[in-house]
């Protein structure tokens, strides 16, 4: 599946406001994966993602504790599932109750459990650059549900001063 | 005073007999750890690391072999302490629920604690006396925080990190130059052979208060190693570990300052870093001040501290209800 939108940053504040930028268009119920290398920034997106919710305090790695909770305008599920080494370790993440319980939930290293995942997300995948602050951002629609929103979300990131095509 | 002490909040199910004597001093008769347990050979079965099952499975021989080394009987009880926050909620679940059964069958009082207050009590379980203000630093993979202790209950969170905690970086640095998990062990003994100059990585925040961060740090080693592939990993290692360490003493050396710490001491998993034990102990004596350094059997995940913080707990203030629950993100502000 090709990407429908690839965002360039060249550092981690434009990270955040590309984070920013989807926020704005996430709806109780999403779902958010985030791939890539260690150091791509993806924690530096959720944290970008909180900010613009108005989640209060640091979002901190949830790598260890797999799964935490932030109360935002929307209440924001982040997940990490690096740990994960078995498909059937998802299964204490209780995935399908998050989705339903009304909040936005964002995971990282979410390619790793893509088997476990419903039919329709949003796939972010961060790549590093050339310059050691350069980072490539992915965004493929899995499913429908997103593909109205690209417009909207490209327009958000133009007004931010990120560059996608 | 004989408590039981139970902690299933992450991968490890422990359970841990503590009395406390007629002179208040403390005394581990039991600390018991699922890992040290050959439950392959005992019990049959690999069980994932992750999963509650695997506390379910190991929940009951863990406190069977803890009474059993401890050589008490349940008569023996005066309370039963669990981990209720944070972590895993269905792991919190396993020990809560086993201690809430045993409380109820057999007449002993309840006591729920929070996992990082237990850590607090950490360095009270080896040395009996300890003096206060203690500045305690708590670094694992998966909390890095600086805290105030001015006597059991009363705390001051002081920093604590802003993205990644510091076993978490080492962790995942370890990973990424493909030397296995855990990282801390593989880094700690590799960077005894490379050169801690070798490599100037950043120390992120270092004049900037006493939060820390440590994900830029584990990003600049990416790119390092990206860029000059022939690197030494002892090299990499080594620098690594030194710029940490930097950041973690530097932060609780400032802090101690601010609360006049009589002593400081190490707590979580990282405190087994053999270098940051050796820069801790020469700073707090460069201070003028006492250092502890908790064995690691009590500065990983354990009961008995888990234990020690209940037996306060109930002194204080009593017995917990029974219905109460767990909460996987239990902080320690329930606590200032």
């Amino acid at each position: 599946m090709p990407p429908e939108l690839l965002v360039v940053s060249n550092s981690a504040e434009q990270t955040r406001a590309c984070a920013a930028a989807l926020a704005e268009q996430c709806r109780a119920g999403d779902l958010v994966i985030l791939t890539g290398d260690l150091g791509a920034g993806k924690t530096a997106f959720c944290q970008g993602f909180g900010a613009a919710l108005g989640v209060p305090g640091p979002i901190t790695s949830p790598t260890f504790t797999l799964h935490q909770r932030h109360e935002g305008r929307l209440v924001m599920h982040h997940l990490d599932v690096y740990r994960i080494e078995q498909l059937d370790e998802t299964i204490e993440l209780g995935l399908s109750e998050l989705l339903e319980s009304g909040g936005v939930t964002l995971i990282e290293w979410g390619d790793k459990i893509r088997l476990a995942l419903p039919a329709r997300y949003l796939e972010l995948s961060m790549e590093l650059g050339e310059r050691d602050d350069d980072r490539r951002i992915r965004v493929t629609c899995v499913g429908d549900g997103w593909q109205d929103r690209m417009a909207a979300f490209t327009e958000s990131l133009a007004l931010r001063g990120v560059t996608s095509c | 005073m004989v408590v039981l002490g139970i902690e299933t909040s992450c991968d490890d199910t422990a359970a841990s007999v503590l009395a406390r004597r007629a002179d208040g001093t403390l005394e581990v008769l039991s600390s018991v750890v699922s890992s040290q347990i050959d439950l392959h050979a005992r019990y049959g079965g690999v069980v994932p690391e992750v999963a509650s099952r695997a506390h379910i499975d190991r929940i009951i021989p863990v406190l069977a072999e803890a009474m059993r080394e401890a050589h008490v009987q349940r008569g023996d009880l005066d309370a039963i302490a669990a981990t209720i926050g944070p972590g895993l909620v269905g792991s919190l679940l396993v020990g809560v629920s086993a201690a809430k059964a045993l409380s109820l069958v057999w007449g002993v009082p309840f006591v729920g604690v929070n996992h990082l207050e237990g850590h607090l009590f950490a360095p009270l379980l080896e040395e009996q006396d300890v003096a206060f203000p203690l500045l305690v630093l708590l670094v694992s993979g998966g909390h890095t925080m600086l805290l105030g202790m001015f006597g059991p209950g009363d705390y001051r969170l002081m920093g604590r990190t802003l993205d990644d905690a510091a076993g978490e970086a080492f962790d995942k640095v370890a990973r990424y130059l493909g030397l296995g998990y855990p990282g801390g062990p593989v880094i700690d003994r590799l960077a005894t052979e490379g050169d801690l100059s070798a490599i100037a990585f950043p120390r992120s925040m270092l004049h900037d208060g006493l939060d820390f961060s440590f994900s830029g740090l584990k990003t600049s080693v990416v790119n390092y190693v990206r860029r000059h592939p022939e690197v030494a990993a002892t090299d990499v290692a080594a620098s690594f570990q030194e710029a940490a360490v930097d950041v973690l003493v530097h932060k609780a050396r400032l802090a101690a300052s601010q609360i006049g710490a009589v002593g400081m001491s190490l707590a979580g998993g990282v405190a087994a870093n053999t270098r940051l034990r050796a820069r801790w102990a020469a700073a707090a004596k460069a201070d003028g001040r006492r250092a502890h350094l908790p064995s690691l059997a009590y500065c990983t995940d354990n009961a008995a501290m888990v234990a020690a913080a209940g037996l306060w707990r109930l002194a204080e203030l009593g017995p917990t209800p029974l219905d109460c629950g767990v909460d996987p993100n239990l902080s320690l502000a329930a606590l200032l």
